[in-house]
Formats: C-alpha cells, structure tokens, sequence
C-alpha cells in the first residue's frame, strides 16, 4: 500500500544554480541525495574537430569559447602547444612572456571572482556577487583596453603577441594591484568568518587527496584536499620561474578548504601581477614576436602541453601530420570536465542545498565541458 | 451619533479601510525601499529608471502584474492552485484590525482584550495557501518548497510564540494596548526580555522566510520554491502577503518590545497621555512614531538580507528545535523568578549588560589581515 520509492528530480539544464546548461539527474529521499548523475553535452559545439579543419592560427578565437570566463588562458595553453610542436618555445620574447603572464593572472583574478560570486549566491549571499563584479568589470576593462574584447579575449598568437601594451595599461594594472587586496579582504569579511557561510561549508564534499589524485582532479579542488600541485611551479612556463609566489593549500579538502584556496590564490596572483609590472618596464617596447614562419606547419608528431588554467589542468594534445596547416587531430584535456566526473561522490548523502554549493565549489563552465 | 451600530462596525470599518490602504501604501513603498536599499548595500543603484528617484516604480511594478499573462499550469489541481495565493493574504490583512497604530481609542481598529493570541492565530494560518499552491502546481520543485516552508514555520512558531509569553508575564495582559501602556510607565520590553526579544527577530525572519531563512523559495536551490509555477497577480499576491506579514511582524515587535506609539519610558517623555493633550495632533504623531519604528525593523530585514548566506534546511531545524526553543524555554523561568521575588526592574540590568557586551563585540578592533599569507590558506 504505502509504495516508497525516492524522488527523482531533474536538476537543470534550465536552473539558476547549475551555473549554464548542466543536467543533474537526482534520485533523492526526502532532501537527502541517493544518487546524483550528471548528463552533459547540452553546449556540445564539436570544438576540437573544427580545429581539425582549420589553419592554427584559426583555432586561436575557437579556444576562447570553451572556458568563456577565462579565455586568456585557453588562448595560452593552445599558443604554447603548437609553439611545443613546432619547437619554438625558446624564441619567444621576454615581453611577450611576460605580457602574457600579466593577461593570465588578470584572467585567474577574473575567473575566480565570477567563481566567489556564484558560489555565494547559490548559497544564499547576495552582496558578494555585486562586490566581486565590481572588481571583475575592473578588469574586464583592463582586457577591453588591451584587445577590444571583453570576455572572448583572442588576445595571443603563436610566436608572441598581437599588441604591445597600451599606453598607460601597465600602470592602470598598478593601480588595479595596489586596491584588490583590500577589494579580498572586503569578500572575506563578508564570508570567512560568518558562521552560516561556514555551516554550509566546513565539511560539506570532502575530497581526500588520494580521490582527487585517483580521478584526475587538478587546479583549486586537488589543492583545496592538500596536494601542493600547480603547474606554474610543476612544470613551469613562460617566465613562472622567476617569479615569487606561494601554492596556497588547504588541509580538510571541504568546500571551506577550496573556498580559501582560490581566495588566497586571487591575492598570490595579484603578488605575481606586482612582479611583472617592474619586470615588463624593463623590457624593449614592441618586441613582441618571435621570427618564425608565417605558415604553420609543425613537423610531423604529437605533443601534449599543459597549463594551470584558473579552474586546473588545461591540457592540449596536438598531432600533425607535417604536411597540412592544420591539426590531424587536437584533444583538449578541460579542468572543469575532469573535475565534474567528482560531483555524484561528492555529492551523494549530502542534501540538495549543498549540490548547489558543489557545483559552485568544482567551478565548472559548460563550455569547457561540453566543448 | 454613537449608536452600538456606528460604534461596532460602521467606525471600526472605515479605520480598517484606511489602516488598510496605509499599511498597502507601505508594502507597495517597502518594495521600492528594499530594492533601493539592496542597491546601496551592494554598490549598484537599485531601480531608478521609473520616476523621480525610480519612485513610480510602486506603481508600475503592479501595473505589470496586472497586465502579464497568468499562466495555469495544465496539471495543476486548480482549486488549490487558485486559493494558494489568496490563504495567505486574508490573515495577513485582517490582522492589521488588531494592532494599536496609535494611542486608543481613535487610532486603534479595535481593541480586543485577547489580542495577541487572535493575532498569533491568525498569523499561522498562513502557511496554508504555500502549502497548497505548492502542492497544487504539481512541480517537484514547488512541492519541496512548499514541504520545506511547512517545516520551518511550523517549527518557528513555537519560538515566536514562547517569546512572547516572557513579555505577557511582566505586562499580566494579552491586550496590545495594556502591553504598551504598561512599556511607557515602566522601560521598553526589550530591555528586561532581551533575550526574548532577539528570539523574536530570528523567528520573525523565519516566519516570513526571508534570509537566512529564505529556504523555502530559495532561488538557486528550489528556482522559486513554492510560487515557481506562479505568475502575474497570483505571484504579486504571495509576495503582498509576504510584505504584508513582514509589516505585521515589525509591528508587533514595536508593539511588544519597543514601546508601540510612545516615545517615552518611566512615564516621562511623549507617553500616551501626552500625546492625548495634543488632541488629533498627538494622535497622528503617535502614530507617525509608531510607523517609523516599523519601518526601522523592515530595514533590519533588508539589512539581513544583503549580510546573510542561506542556512540549510536541516541547520535551520537545528537551530529553531535545539537553540531557540531552550532558550525561550529558559528565557521564561528566568523571567518567572524575577517576578517571583517581586524584582522586575533588576532585569533591566539583563538588558544593558547584554547591549554592552554587544557594542564591545562590535566596537572591538578587529586584527589586520597579512598582507601576503604564507603557504597554507588555513587561518588558524
């Protein structure tokens, strides 16, 4: 007669809180999560066959589109592949580097401001959302400044850099440094401390380290379970190697933990946007491109490069056939879509109100996932 | 003149209308205020398109609602559907019958010497139009809204209703008016019932599910809670109701705690006799207090919602069964005793101890965060 059996609930892909079109097909019990599966593909835009099909320097706006928040680095981790694949990584100038190390921390500060913001609103806190967009249209302008684009930014190429920087920039990212600190204590102030915000994080999605290892887990998440791995320092590109910054961990590897990992890493990645300012003035204006051939066409073989990208481990695999201008085949190991495969171990026994906050706390962007 | 007929029901009516249209004024003004509000708090503007200073807003937003289609979902249980917004509405405007805005008889509806039980039960009926409108709009999501909101205000009014008990205690009287005459000739309420005082402001929040304890309608959980499937005036009538109840609340915490429409403690200042001596005057001012008063603690919503993260549903059952429910338990033996031993007034100094501790908390200097923090992210 009493016939019990659990709800299923269909979570997305049209809701306020899967941060775009991810579908999470719940079984719950009361509130409580039995099972959670997410079913993706919903932004499925078959990115990497269209890089197969076009010249390099083509695919270069493409990688923009897949982590639309952070779209410097994507433009970074391609760039530096093929730069792998046609062994000119060496030749690059120092300004280029430099400049591009200044747009992909201006990046991460950007990405993981948009992160705090919808993390805290799915959990319920308003204010932080319009703090932290304050400071991201900050730099969103500093990026309009650079390249004309805001969001989908195409701002690298391979060999150097299309611009030199503009009059003024580098000292109105000074400017921009020498505020955000206090802009991170002002968030912090908000939640740190505040006894809800940490009710619905301390403890809520602990990810042990051997876990996170085992499946694959990189960026904020593998740190936040106290894995001290950042490839700036693993495996280091562009000019990280100079440059002083700390990898900030945490210890319980809980949505509390990440939450402090990414915001110390905001004031880390301002640290290495303070080094660079003096680093980059010293530099000869306008040389920004290494003297390669116009026309691409890397030498047969294959080549997997990988970048810390605000949400982890952006990887591009590369294979040429040596005869064409474009890529016989190019893979893209995305941050977000690795880390997603950890949402239904997180989340089962957990309640519905923390699949919210760990959606937020993985930090996905379907475009990365989907592709 | 004064016949029975005008004196019952012909008098009473028209006051209720006008307290009515004032206090729909306010609701339709409080939407304006938080917004604009919610605007300053988080650096943006706040609506400032329509009118001077975005103030026609009031107006226009329920022109909209008046004018958008009102969609009917096609499994929806109609009756239920159709009495979800209206439940909760009636109570909420029938209330305002009970509240003393001003000093008797002229400014108060009516005056009934059980008052704040009437109000009190009248006030948790209002849970019924979310249950059914979330029932009724056979939306899983709306449902668990409407499950969730059930709990919760269930739960909290247990808390709300033990705080007050403290407060019928001292003043021996259930009629609002008595517990305000009673306020001026000794202090406000708050400062011998602090502590009921306090619980009253968390379970008031938790009665008209507003952050912390928005859980019911929590947007990025539940899209909308259980007026997801709700549009044009149905959705305006939930949130007229909602606004109304905020109202209702504040005017009651300013009834019970903060000296409804007097300004003055140990029958010095503007106590209800003053304000006689002026006449009509006195009478508008009275009420003129007492509505800022209100309004003061309808910021104090707005002011929670820009500061507070969302509790969780079962953090939130924790802390109305485990927290608030002992300690206005606690808070109603302590109070016993004092009038055991015949000493009210010693428990004002409960009260001012409690608000110093409070000040020095806050005035406290906070520690200056490193600037560059080492390699763990942990504090401590």
């Amino acid at each position: 007669m009493f016939d019990v059996h659990e709800m299923e609930v269909n979570f997305g892909p049209q809701h306020p809180s899967t941060h775009g079109v991810l579908r999470v097909l719940l079984k719950i019990d009361g509130e409580r999560i039995i099972e959670a599966k997410p079913i993706i593909g919903y932004l499925h835009r078959g990115t990497e066959k269209l890089f197969e099909h076009m010249a390099y320097p083509q695919c270069i706006p493409h990688t923009d589109r897949m982590d639309y928040v952070a779209s410097a680095t994507n433009n970074l981790g391609f760039v530096e592949a093929v730069e792998k694949i046609l062994g000119v990584t060496k030749l690059i100038p120092r300004r280029a580097q430099i400049l591009r190390v200044i747009l992909s921390e201006l990046q991460r500060i950007s990405s993981h401001l948009l992160w705090l913001a919808t993390h805290a609103i799915d959990i319920g806190a308003m204010t932080p959302f319009f703090y932290c967009f304050r400071e991201r249209e900050q730099i969103l302008d500093l990026f309009e400044a650079y390249c004309g684009a805001r969001l989908t930014l195409n701002c690298m190429r391979i060999g150097g850099m299309p611009e030199d920087a503009p009059h003024g920039w580098l000292d109105e990212i000074e400017a921009f440094c020498a505020k955000f600190d206090a802009a991170v204590d002002e968030y912090e102030s908000l939640l740190t401390t505040n006894r809800i915000w940490k009710r619905r994080t301390v403890g809520i999605g602990v990810l042990s380290p051997e876990d996170a290892i085992e499946w694959g887990i990189t960026g904020p998440p593998l740190r936040g379970s106290g894995v001290e791995w950042d490839l700036r320092r693993a495996q280091p590109y562009e000019c990280y190697p100079e440059l002083e910054f700390d990898i900030p961990i945490g210890r319980n590897g809980d949505t509390y933990d990440r939450y402090l990992c990414r915001m110390a890493e905001m004031r880390q990645s301002n640290r290495i946007l303070k080094q660079c300012i003096p680093l980059i003035k010293q530099t000869t204006p306008g040389d920004l491109k290494a003297k390669i051939s116009k026309v691409i066409r890397p030498p047969e073989g294959e080549v997997y490069h990988s970048i810390e990208a605000p949400k982890g481990e952006l990887g591009y695999y590369i294979v040429s056939d040596g005869k064409t201008q474009n890529a016989y085949r190019c893979h893209v190991r995305p941050p977000s879509f690795v880390n997603l495969q950890a949402l239904p171990m997180l989340a089962k026994g957990h309640l519905v109100s923390d699949l919210v906050a760990l959606i937020g706390t993985i930090d996905i962007v379907l475009g990365e996932v989907d592709r | 003149m004064n016949t029975p007929l005008m004196h019952y029901l012909v008098w009473p009516l028209v006051k209720f209308l006008i307290a009515f249209i004032i206090v729909q004024v306010l609701v339709a003004a409080m939407n304006w205020i938080e917004r604009r509000l919610l605007g300053l708090f988080q650096a943006r503007l706040g609506p400032n398109r329509v009118g001077y200073k975005g103030l026609l807003q009031i107006i226009a937003d329920p022109v909209k609602f008046l004018l958008k289609e009102d969609i009917v979902p096609a499994s929806a249980e109609k009756v239920a559907y159709f009495l979800g917004p209206i439940l909760p509405l009636i109570p909420a405007f029938i209330v305002f019958c009970l509240i003393p805005f001003g000093p008797p008889p002229t400014f108060t509806v009516t005056r009934v010497n059980v008052g704040l039980l009437l109000i009190l039960a009248l006030t948790s009926t209002g849970v019924y139009g979310i249950i059914l409108g979330g029932w009724a709009s056979n939306n899983k999501y709306s449902l668990m809204g409407g499950l969730r909101s059930a709990a919760q205000m269930v739960s909290y009014e247990v808390p709300f209703g033990l705080s007050i008990v403290g407060v019928l205690m001292i003043c021996g009287s259930l009629d609002l008016v008595t517990i305000v005459r009673y306020q001026e000739t000794n202090a406000w309420n708050f400062l011998p019932q602090i502590v009921a005082c306090f619980i009253f402001l968390v379970a008031m929040n938790a009665e008209n599910n507003r952050t912390p304890f928005d859980l019911p309608e929590a947007e990025s959980e539940l899209v909308a809670g259980y007026h997801t499937e709700y549009s044009a005036m149905k959705f305006a009538f939930f949130m007229l109701a909602e606004f109304s109840m905020m109202i209702v609340n504040s005017c009651l915490m300013v009834t019970l705690f903060f000296g409804g429409w007097t300004l003055g403690m140990f029958g010095i200042g503007l106590t209800t006799d003053v304000l006689r001596h002026m006449g009509m005057f006195g009478g508008i001012l009275g009420t003129l207090i007492f509505v800022t008063k209100v309004m003061l603690f309808m910021l104090i919503y707005v002011w929670f919602r820009a500061t507070f993260p969302r509790f969780r549903f079962d953090q939130l059952m924790d802390l109305g069964w485990k927290w608030m429910i002992p300690l206005a338990l606690g808070n109603i033996f302590v109070t016993a005793i004092f009038i055991l031993a015949g000493q009210e007034r010693l428990m004002y100094w409960i009260g001012i101890v409690s608000i110093g501790l409070a000040a020095m908390y806050l005035f406290k200097p906070k520690p200056k965060r490193a600037a560059a923090p080492g390699k763990v992210a942990h504090a401590s």
